[in-house]
Parts: C-alpha cells; structure tokens; sequence
C-alpha cells in the first residue's frame, strides 16, 4: 500500500468532471460513489493507487473504499475483459430459458464463466436481475441491454463484437427531436 | 389496445419523443408545479395527496401523503429521494418510467420535494440502468435550464437542486435505509428503524424517499384532484398500477391496470393467456419476494391489496411472473435462493447464514442427496428468519420458500431418493430428532 502520496493521475478532463461531482454533492463522502464510477469508466477498473488517490481527495479512508468496492457488484479492482457479457439468470429469464443461453456462449467462446478469453476480449458472467424481466433472456453489455435474446441473436453480437461492428443494443432507443 | 383508457401513468410509452422537454410541456406537463407553486399550500398539496389514496408504488405499500406528513417541522436540511433501484426479480416498470417519460418522473418529484420543502432531490438509479442514467440526466439538464430546478423556481422563492445517482448493483439498496447509506458513500446496508427516515435520514436529516411510479402519479393528483384520482381502482386500493408481466404469455410487458381487475380478466383478456404450446402453473403476483399461487388461487383473486392480502399473498411491486407448467418448481427455488443469498448485506446473522443455508439444502435436494427431514429442515430455518432482522431481505427469502414448499412438496419430495436409508444417515436428521 501507498502511504507516502497517491501516483494516480487523471486527465484534465476528468479532474474537471470530480470537481463537478464533489460540487454537487452535500458531503465528500457522499460523492465517492460518482467518483467511484468515473475513475472506473475511464481505466476499467479502480486501481490501489486510485484508492488511495481518492481517500485523499474525499478524506475518506482507503478502508472504507475498499468496503464500498467489493460490496457493490459493478465496482471492479482488477482488470477487466473488454467486452463483459453479463447474462440474467434469474427467475424470469430462467424460464424463458437464459440457461441455454449461458451454455452457448461458453461454447462460442471456450471458456468457462468468470474465466477471461486469451484475448481479453471477452468474459461470460451469470448475473442476477437486470430489470428487464418482460424481454427476457436479457444480456448486459456495458451500460446497455440486448433483450429477447436468441442462439442466433447471441453469435450476431459476438461477431459484432469481434469484428468491431457491435450489433446496437435494444435499450439504444433512437430518440425522436433529440 | 382495448385498455387505453386505463393509459394514465404510462399513457406516453408509445412516444418515441417525451423525453423532449418542449414535447412534454406541450403534452401538459409542468402545469402540476406550477399550480401547486401559485395556488396551493404544501398542507393541502400533503392532504390532496393522502385524499386520493396514493399508496407507495415500490413495494410496502405505504400511503405517500401519510409518509410526508411525518417531516418535522423546524428544520432546514430536509431531503427527497427518488428509489429507481428498481432490482426487485420480476419488476421493470421504473425502467420504463423514466425512458419513455422522465419529465414526468422528475415533475413528481419536484412537486413531492417541495411538499416536505427539501432543499435537494436525489433520484437513485441501479447502475444495471446505464443508459438510463445520461438520459435523465439530460432530462435534468432541461428542466435546470427551464427554470424548473435550481434558485427561486418559477419566481415562488423555492430553490431545489436535483441529483441524478448510480448505483453499482445491490439489491438491498432498494430498501430504502440501505439507499440512504448508499447515498452517503457507504455500504448499502439498511439501518434500524425507528428512527425512521422521515426523522432522521440522509445525513441524519429528515429524508422521504419515494419510489419511480408513486413520484410518477404526483402531477396528475395535484391537477385533477384527488377524486379523479379515485375513479380507477378500489376504496382502499385506490388508483391504477403498472404490473410488470415477465414469462410465457402472448402479451408481457408493462400494463397500466386499474386496482381490483380480477386476475382471470387480466390474464385472458389483456395478457392473451399462455404463449403458444404453454400451460399456465403458478403466479408470482408482487415481485420473486411473495408468496407464490397456484394457477387455481390465481384466478379467483383480483389484482389490489387487500384481495392479494386475503389471497395470501401481496401487491408487492406488481412485477408479475407467470410460471408455465413445464417448469420445475425446486430449479426456480434454487435460482431464487441463490439470488437471496447473493444479495444479502450480511449485517444480520439469519439472513446471512439462513439464506445461505437454504440455497444449500435446496441444492443439495436438487442433487438428488435430500432427505424428508431436509425439508422439515427448510421450515425451521425460515422460522429462525422471518421477522428477525433489520430489514426485510430475511422475509423476502422466506415468503418464495415456504410457499413453494407448502403448495409444491410433491416436487421436492420427488427429489428424495433411498428415503429410508438416507433418513437414518443424516446428520441434520439425528439434530433434529435429539
């Protein structure tokens, strides 16, 4: 552990959009979680030296972030594969049969799920939930869904994936006077 | 359609361009803050609302107006936040809320902010809801720049800002304690009540926290009233509600109802009955966390409170989910049991390990390794984890359980091999019977 000053640093850009976040919110502490989120969306991941970066900044300590990093599911601490398919399995995507679902991606990309593609491509990870019961079996992929899913529908958006066409989610809803 | 006249709450899903805030004004939208802003008093926005019966959408159930009411008097730090933590198995209404209408969602709350007069709104998004989370925002942004949000709102001398938050995947977060805890940076563990939030919440203020769809139907009962409110729905159900309907039916989605519909009645005639080549088998009417009925308790219930109640049941968050019969009611139960496993927050001791250990027996049943007394088993532990713990996780385990044993034992006690043999050789079996 870092103790004698944080090597992190973030872009200019960045550094703007913390200062906006810890503007908004009432305390610092109150604003780990937004900056929890931009350190992640900008590396993939929250780092060590990130950890101690922000303890400094929000005066929170590095204890209670790593608290906060693994009690939440989205927060990750390592490296992450560059496409994370998240597929529900539960209840109602269960039933409309998301298992088969699961199977066929671990077929299509030869590893287990948690397990990374040698690439770093891809990762298969069963999730719970994700809000979208009535369209099930339902897949996230970053910050959007891909909903009544299919065997051929699944192997169109690895393909996508693979050659840097992604297929556009379902929840990427073109908006009308935008 | 044949049910667009129950279309209230969701009466813009078919628009492609209500997230426009020129589109919803022109649509009637922001008369509601405006009139209560120039014409009403907070106490009469708080009495219109517990008039028309507006019951919390999220789960509980609990009378909105009568929430408000219990902010104290006297204090300056006073806060509003929305739940769309939507994360309950089976529900997506929220999510549909806030895509297709926020402007809606964001007038509600601006309005039930100014009821309890809080200085600061946080809407609270599960961060499975990415996408979500930029569009409100920008549906934020607008309403900033219309002057509906931010100092002396429409001239009344109001200032109210509005945050848009990620969460990042906790279902206990819903709970609106554990949010609160969230919000604050923490684990989102619930707290112990009393002190109920409404005293002492958000950084130990007076903190109302409200979800999506109850925020949703604010507008429409500060500007008709609420005996317009009442026209749909029952005397003490009052209103319509979205159902989220999730399984094999020819119609899923999201269905606006007006409470007390018979269930036979929404089933055949707005649901289009079973998808093809299925058979319909048991309901779960509230989200995974109620008890379960059989198709038979099903029809003969009509979808309000008080005849879920009496049914055995609950209205929970009108995530529906239909079971078809060729689903195995032991494999469900283990999926549920591992998401509340999954889920627990691990701060009280039954939930933790009971969740724990029913996901196990239920396994170890599935594997074909059970033995009657597991399942005598199952009922001790719930036993030991309903009711006893800080929030109700433990319960939300309990209820699937418990009802799927009791009306679906001969499913589980299929799964029992070599009773005999294997009754006599548990060690679960010789604690028990000592």
């Amino acid at each position: 552990m870092n103790d004698a000053g944080s090597v992190f640093t973030l872009s200019p850009e960045s550094v703007a959009e913390f200062d906006k976040i810890v503007e908004r919110y009432p305390t610092k502490a109150s604003a780990l979680m937004p900056v929890l989120w931009l350190i992640q969306d900008n590396a993939g991941f929250i780092s060590d030296d990130a950890v101690v970066w922000i303890s400094e900044k929000l005066e929170v300590t590095q204890a209670r972030i790593r608290e906060v990093i693994s009690f939440y599911f989205m927060y990750r601490d390592i490296p992450q594969a560059k496409y994370k398919l998240q597929v529900c399995h539960n209840i109602s995507c269960h039933i409309m049969k998301s298992r088969s679902i699961m199977t066929h991606i671990e077929k299509q990309l030869g590893v287990k799920p948690g397990v990374q593609t040698g690439d770093g491509m891809f990762v298969l990870e069963g999730v719970e939930c994700l809000g979208a019961c009535g369209m099930g079996p339902v897949m996230q992929v970053g910050s959007h869904l891909y909903e009544e899913l299919t065997i051929e529908k699944v192997d169109a958006i690895i393909e996508g994936f693979r050659s840097e066409q992604p297929v556009t989610p379902d929840t990427d809803r073109k908006l009308e006077g935008y | 359609m044949i049910n667009n006249q129950y279309k209230i709450l969701s009466r813009r899903f078919d628009r492609n361009d209500a997230h426009n805030i020129s589109v919803y004004e022109a649509d009637g939208g922001y008369v509601g803050l405006k009139k209560v802003l120039s014409e009403m008093s907070r106490e009469q926005v708080i009495a219109e609302v517990k008039e028309s019966g507006l019951r919390g959408r999220g789960g509980a159930g609990f009378p909105a107006g009568v929430k408000w009411g219990f902010v104290p008097e006297g204090i300056e730090d006073i806060y509003f936040m929305v739940n769309a933590d939507e994360s309950e198995p089976g529900t997506f209404k929220d999510r549909f809320l806030l895509d297709y209408d926020p402007h809606m969602v964001i007038e509600g709350s601006i309005i039930s902010s100014w009821a309890v007069r809080a200085k600061l709104c946080i809407i609270y998004i599960r961060g499975e809801f990415g996408w979500l989370v930029d569009r409100v925002q920008a549906a934020v942004d607008q309403a900033y720049a219309a002057g509906y949000l931010g100092e002396n709102i429409q001239g009344s001398g109001y200032a109210l800002n509005m945050i848009v938050h990620k969460g990042a995947g906790a279902y206990i977060c819903g709970e609106e304690t554990g949010l609160i805890n969230s919000v604050e940076g923490r684990k989102g563990q619930p707290r112990l009540k009393p002190p109920f939030p409404a005293v002492c919440g958000f950084l130990d203020k007076p903190t109302i926290v409200n979800n999506v769809e109850t925020v949703a139907a604010v507008p429409d009962i500060v500007i008709d009233g609420a005996s317009e409110y009442r026209k749909h729905g029952t005397e003490k159900s009052a209103g319509t509600k979205l159902f989220s309907v999730s399984g094999p039916v020819k119609n899923p989605g999201i269905h606006e109802i007006p409470l007390g519909l018979p269930f036979n009645e929404f089933f055949h005639e707005w649901l289009g009955g079973m998808a093809e080549g299925e058979e319909l088998k048991a309901v779960i009417m509230g989200g995974s966390s109620v008890p379960v009925l059989t198709a038979e308790e099903a029809m003969e219930t009509n979808l309000d409170y008080e005849s879920l109640a009496e049914a055995g049941t609950m209205l929970g968050s009108g995530g529906m989910i239909i079971i078809p019969e060729r689903c195995d009611m032991v494999e469900l139960i283990q999926v549920l049991m591992h998401f509340y496993w999954d889920e627990s927050c691990g701060q009280c001791t039954p939930c933790r390990e009971g969740t724990g250990w029913l996901h196990r027996i239920v396994k170890k049943l599935r594997k074909g390794e059970g033995t009657l007394e597991d399942l005598d088993l199952i009922e001790k532990v719930c036993e030991g984890m309903a009711g006893l713990t800080i929030c109700p996780l433990s319960d939300a385990a309990v209820m699937p359980i418990s009802s799927f044993l009791e009306k679906y034992r001969p499913e589980f006690e299929a799964l029992i091999q070599n009773e005999k043999e294997s009754i006599s050789s548990s060690r679960w079996a010789r604690e028990i019977r000592s």
